[in-house]
Parts: structure tokens; C-alpha cells; sequence
């Protein structure tokens, strides 16, 4: 046996390593989970040419003038068959001919309809002979980077690296706790900081081929770009991974079930899931809260990840998130170092 | 190569004992589970700390251990304290724990060489194995292996660092008779090999076979202290007659018991139980419980004591107990006794005299009773 297989962090950190590869349930959350999602969400938001916009209008006439427009689809119906359209979702804006002009009947809160009444305005004042003032040619432009699968992938990689953290740490101590392992373990002459940073470093090891991946899928299925720095990107990973981590370890620091630890874990992470922006953009939140979300580590990694890749900034530029996420890491993990249960 | 039984370091520096305690106390909430405990074992020596669940023993051996801090009093360990020598003291001794499981999806060889790194020396991964005869399962997982080869395995766990000094916490509970002699071979070639040895059990017949000398322990207090054959010896005879009888108008008593536990106590009310009879017999045995039943007879017990060759005599809600010394003289001469009274007997048996007599002559309990 040569030196570092007698080393026992090594043994602890393979042990770690084992565990997890052993768990199929874990190898489909952390490496299958994500890539279906993402694939998911690349199928239902996938870039499609502009949309026709289905609308109504009460009369044949008016129906031709909407139909000019390459943007709507128009069907001639009556107003009673129209509103009942538009309520159904069949059409987006129903066009009234009145004795003097043209009303239209639609959802001032839906952008599509908006769209629609825009579309709709401009083809009737066309037919009825207006001429634009000033010419204006259309250049249409598809940017990578600009696309909603741009935006979420790195929001997934967040999330997946909050998950895999979180329970990989919390469950194995406290499944170790309840089963008087820890116990077992201390009254070995194993050093404890070995015990916990063997987590830290099989969580890392995990993390290359779990970010590798997850980011390759992206790259390859999506072309998602990658505009900052890799390196940065890696080093956002892993403070990602050991913020997440110490927060697990948190977490997992006292509690002696399984259940109260679930518990416990689903209580920290709900509202990262809500409030982080890993579906959409956590500036959407009232501006009361908007301090709280910031505040919470996910925001923080996913802000920088997105600062990272689709914006190409460096890490001297995202100062705040990684300020944020380094906090996350010290100060529970100085918490859990105090209060750990070992027993 | 070495077997892996015997410590390199046993036997070097062996001067002073290998665990001593003064004054111990440990209190949880309002429980005093241990109250002022004073041993001392001498190295090399396998020593039992018995008793019912519940006296103190588990709390005591984690204060030895170093995993549970007294209240009061002193713990020296192989002339160390935790206090002092906690780093050295973790390397010189093994530990088996009542009740660790570890981890299902480690094999037996990759669960100890976990534990191998742990410690600065120490026997191979391979000699561990050998010792807890688990060869056949060496790349089986843990999850696959049976009570007694997972308790084998914890055994393996605490030898891996060659210790001085072994501490097991029950190693047999919860293992049926033929794994548990498998352990108790096992114990036999440490102790032969010259380790010191600390174990606890609530099995009589486990401290009789394995220890050279035993505690008892109830309440938190060591209430007897010898060598199995000594403490024996304090009952006064080396075998105990059990019998209860009936008044002499009501007869066949042995069928007229509601929730008679056993069929065989109800067919042949006379048993003997042989030397040697595993613990569950005798854990099981109707005698040990207080049970509904007819009303039973009480003799006087000054009349048994007149007995020739009756050593002692005590009566527990109708069962009559007597230490007995040849037995074989002694048992017409009580069953003569009896017919002159003109009682029938409901039941009668005779066993050899154990540490569980002991514990029952001292506290009127039995050790089983939770």
C-alpha cells in the first residue's frame, strides 16, 4: 500500500466517493435530472419563427384588411361567437365593425394581445388608405445568449448545485448520526476535521463531473455560449458547491432524523427555488423584497453565472454576488463547527 | 505474519492497571445512571460488567471510553486520563459500540480499511479479517451480511489498530446461540492472546464463559465483585432447587395455569435444566415470571433450611429457592420433607448455580426483568 492509501482523508474522501456512485437515486438527480430539465425547457421555449397571432372580426370585409397582415390569422365571426373566442383563448382580439370605426376587444395585460392590437390597428388604417410617414425597413436579428435556454442554464447549474450540496452533506451526516456511526467514528482516533472536510473534497470531485456534464450538454444541444472565462467559471462553481455545502453541514449539524433534517432542508431551499430567478428574472420581485433576494446565496450564484457566461464579465466585475457566496461558506460553516452533534 | 490476536504492545510497559476508576458518577436528568463507581482491572485480565438493562453499564464503558464526560470522579486508562492523553489513548485502545451500523454499500474490506487509516499502527486489513474469520465475505457488502458477521465485522473495527485495551459494549445481544458462541470463541483467542478486555452484558452465562472476573452492576453501583466461581461460591451450594406447590386440596395445578407460557411446563412439571443450558431457557422459563394462578402454598422456610445440605432458602410469591450442596442427597431428602407436610408439588426443577443466582440472592431481581 503506498502512502496515500493508508492517508486517512483519502480513505474517508473515497468512502464519500463510493457511497455516492453507489446510490443509483443519486446519480439520476445530479446527473440526469438537470439535462432532462434543461432539455425540457429547450423544447417548450425553443425559438420558433414569430408567431401568428389567431384574431376575429366581425365582418368579411375587415376580416381581409386584418388578414393582409403576415402577423395575424383572421376568421370572420359575430360578436357573441367572438367574445366567447376571446375568453377561450381561441383568439387574442376580436375587431368590431361600429357605425363610426372599428373597436377592438382584447387583454391589455397580455403582451401577445398587445401585439395583436397593434398588428390589427395598423392593417386597418393601411387598408383604409393611410400612408406611413417615414419608410421603415425591418433587419431581424437571432442573437445566442439573448434565447430564454440561454438564460436558464446557468439558473439549472445553481439550482443543481444547491441540490446535489445540500443533500449530498446533510443526508449521509445525519443518516450517519442516526445510525451511531459518528459515534463509532469519533471514538476512533480519526481527526473530526477529516470527517467533514472528506465531504468538502468528494463534493468537489463530484462537482467537475457533474459542471462538465451539465455545461457540455448545454454547449453541444443549445450552443449556449460561454463568453467569460472558464476558469472563473470553475472557481464560481466551486464557491458555489461550498457555500451550498456549508449550509448543508448547517443544517445537518444537530439535527438526529432524517425527517427533521428533510424538514429543515426544504424549509432553506423553497425559497431559493421561488425567489433565486432560476426560471425567470428575480428582479420581477416588489422592490421591498428585492434586498432579501439578493441576499440569498442562490441569487448570488446564479447572478454570477449568468454575469459570467452570457454577459462575459470577470470576477473583479461580479464583487458583490461572490462576496455574498463567500459569506454563505464561512459563516455557516463556523456555525456548524461550533454547535456539530457527533453523537 | 502475526495472527492478529495478540497486541505487540501488550505485555511491554504492562505496570499499574490497565483501567481504573474513582468516585465515578453520571447523572441524566434526575437518573443516576452511574453512583459512585470504584474498579480497578489489572492488565490482561478479561473483565465483565454485568447486569440488568438499564444498571449503568453502557453509560460506564462510554465513560471509559472518553465519549461521555462524568460528573464526578477520575478515569485512568492504561495510567493515562482522557483529559491528557486523549490523542494516545484513542490509538491504544478498541472500541465496539453497542449499536453502530455501518454503512450498508462499503464492502467488509473497504469498511476496514477506513478504519486501518485511522491509527498510526496496527495489524493489515488483511489479518483484521482473517482474526473475525469474514474471509468469505471480504468483498460483501455490509448490507448482506448476517447479525453476527456484522457484529464480527465491529469486532474486526476495534482490532485494527492493535489495542491494548478492548472495550465491547454487548457484543452478543441480539444474536442468536450459534453466532454468539462464534463471538465467544473469538473473545476466547484475544484474551488467550494476552489483550485486556472490557466487556458488558446483561448474559450471565456470556460472563461466566468469557471473564475472569466480573461486576455486577445495579443502579448505577457495582453490588458484587469476583471471580465467577467466588461470587458463585457466596450462595453456599452449587446447585438451586426451584419448586412451588399446591395446597393440598386443590391438585393438578399445573393444568389449571392460565397463560402458562410453555407447553413442556405444563407435560412434566419436573424438568432439570443442565449446566450449560443456553440463556433463553432459562430467560424464558415460567419461573422467572410473576404470572396470574391459583394460589400456591407457602412452606416455612426455616423447615427447608433444616433440610440437610440446604444451604439457604427463600420464598418469592410462591416460588420456593434453595441453594443446595449435593444435590443428589438433597432432593429425596426435600421431596420427604414435603410428602410429610402433605403438599403436592406443582412444580420442581434444579440447575446448577449461576452469576444469575447471585444477582437474584442480592437483589430479589431477576436480570432479565425490564
Amino acid at each position: 500500500m503506498n502512502k496515500l492509501e493508508t492517508s486517512s482523508l483519502y480513505q474517508l474522501t473515497m468512502v464519500r466517493f463510493r457511497l455516492l456512485l453507489r446510490e443509483p437515486e443519486a446519480i439520476f438527480w445530479i446527473f440526469i435530472f438537470p439535462i432532462l430539465l434543461a432539455v425540457g425547457l429547450g423544447i417548450a421555449f425553443r425559438n420558433r419563427p414569430a408567431d401568428v397571432l389567431p384574431v376575429g372580426a366581425t365582418t368579411a370585409q375587415l376580416t381581409q384588411a386584418l388578414a393582409a397582415d403576415p402577423g395575424l390569422k383572421a376568421t370572420t365571426m359575430d360578436e357573441a361567437a367572438g367574445t366567447h373566442a376571446l375568453a377561450t383563448g381561441g383568439i387574442l382580439l376580436l375587431a368590431i365593425q361600429r357605425p363610426d370605426g372599428v373597436a377592438y376587444k382584447f387583454d391589455d395585460t397580455n403582451p401577445d394581445a398587445r401585439t395583436a392590437r397593434l398588428l390589427a390597428d395598423g392593417a386597418v388604417q393601411t387598408a383604409a388608405g393611410r400612408r406611413d410617414a417615414v419608410i421603415a425597413a425591418n433587419e431581424p436579428v437571432h442573437e445566442t445568449g439573448a434565447r430564454y435556454i440561454d438564460f436558464v442554464v446557468p439558473g439549472l447549474l445553481g439550482m443543481n448545485l444547491m441540490g446535489s450540496a445540500m443533500w449530498g452533506l446533510g443526508f449521509s451526516i445525519v443518516e450517519a448520526r442516526q445510525k451511531k456511526l459518528l459515534k463509532r467514528m469519533v471514538a476512533s482516533p480519526m481527526p473530526r476535521w477529516q470527517y467533514l472536510a472528506s465531504f468538502l473534497l468528494s463534493r468537489l470531485l463530484m462537482l467537475v463531473i457533474e459542471v462538465a456534464v451539465f455545461l457540455g450538454f448545454a454547449r453541444v444541444a443549445f450552443g449556449v455560449p460561454f463568453r467569460g472565462s472558464l476558469w472563473q467559471l470553475g472557481l464560481l462553481c466551486v464557491l458555489t458547491s461550498l457555500a451550498f455545502s456549508a449550509l448543508g453541514l448547517l443544517v445537518a449539524s444537530r439535527a438526529r432524523t432524517m425527517e427533521a433534517a428533510s424538514g429543515l432542508m426544504n424549509l432553506v431551499m423553497l425559497p431559493m427555488w421561488i425567489l433565486s430567478g432560476v426560471f425567470f428574472s428575480a428582479t420581477r420581485f416588489p422592490a421591498a423584497i428585492q434586498p432579501f433576494v439578493r441576499a440569498l446565496p442562490l441569487t448570488a450564484a446564479i447572478d454570477a453565472m449568468r454575469g459570467n457566461m452570457l454577459q462575459g464579465m470577470s470576477l473583479g466585475q461580479l464583487i458583490a454576488p461572490v462576496g455574498i457566496l463567500l459569506a454563505w461558506f464561512v459563516v455557516p460553516f463556523a456555525v456548524s463547527l461550533r454547535i456539530f452533534r457527533w453523537r | 505474519m502475526r495472527d492478529g490476536l495478540g497486541s505487540q504492545a501488550a505485555g511491554a510497559q504492562a505496570t499499574g492497571p490497565a483501567l481504573l476508576l474513582r468516585g465515578l458518577r453520571k447523572a441524566f436528568g434526575d437518573v443516576q445512571a452511574v453512583d459512585g463507581l470504584e474498579l480497578e482491572v489489572a492488565r490482561g485480565e478479561c473483565f465483565g460488567l454485568l447486569g440488568p438493562n438499564g444498571a449503568g453499564k453502557t453509560t460506564t464503558i462510554e465513560i471509559c471510553e472518553g465519549l461521555t464526560p462524568p460528573d464526578a470522579g477520575t478515569v485512568e486508562l492504561l495510567g493515562m486520563t482522557w483529559a491528557a492523553g486523549a490523542g494516545e489513548l484513542r490509538q491504544r485502545i478498541g472500541i465496539q459500540l453497542q449499536e453502530t451500523q455501518f454503512p450498508d454499500k462499503l464492502t467488509v474490506e473497504e469498511t476496514l480499511r477506513l478504519f486501518r487509516s485511522f491509527f498510526k499502527r496496527g495489524i493489515s486489513v488483511d489479518e483484521s479479517i482473517e482474526t473475525a474469520q469474514l474471509e468469505e465475505k471480504r468483498r460483501a457488502r455490509v448490507a448482506g451480511l448476517s447479525g453476527g458477521q456484522k457484529q464480527r465485522l465491529a469486532m474486526a473495527c476495534a482490532l485494527v489498530g492493535d489495542p491494548e485495551l478492548l472495550f465491547l459494549d454487548e457484543p452478543t445481544t441480539g444474536l442468536d446461540p450459534q453466532a454468539r458462541r462464534h463471538l465467544w470463541d473469538l473473545v476466547d483467542r484475544l484474551k488467550q492472546a494476552g489483550r485486556t478486555i472490557i466487556l458488558t452484558t446483561h448474559y450471565m452465562e456470556e460472563a461466566e464463559r468469557l471473564c475472569d472476573r466480573v461486576a455486577i452492576m445495579d443502579h448505577g453501583r457495582v453490588i458484587a465483585l469476583g471471580t465467577p466461581q467466588q461470587l458463585i461460591a457466596t450462595l453456599g451450594g452449587e446447585d438451586i432447587v426451584e419448586f412451588a406447590v399446591g395446597g393440598s386440596n386443590d391438585s393438578p395445578v399445573s393444568e389449571a395455569r392460565p397463560g402458562a407460557p410453555a407447553p413442556s411446563s405444563k407435560d412434566s412439571p419436573v424438568s432439570k435444566a443442565r449446566p450449560g443450558t443456553p440463556a433463553p431457557s432459562s430467560k424464558d422459563s415460567p419461573v422467572s415470571k410473576a404470572r396470574p394462578g391459583p394460589p400456591r402454598a407457602v412452606v416455612d422456610a426455616g423447615l427447608l433450611r433444616a433440610i440437610p445440605g440446604v444451604q439457604s432458602a427463600t420464598v418469592d410469591e410462591g416460588l420456593h429457592r434453595l441453594s443446595v450442596t449435593e444435590l443428589h442427597v438433597a432432593v429425596p431428602r426435600i421431596f420427604a420433607a414435603l410428602r410429610g407436610q402433605g403438599l403436592h408439588l406443582s412444580e420442581f426443577r434444579t440447575h446448577s448455580a449461576t452469576l444469575e443466582d447471585v444477582f437474584v440472592k442480592l437483589t430479589g431481581r431477576n436480570l432479565r426483568d425490564e
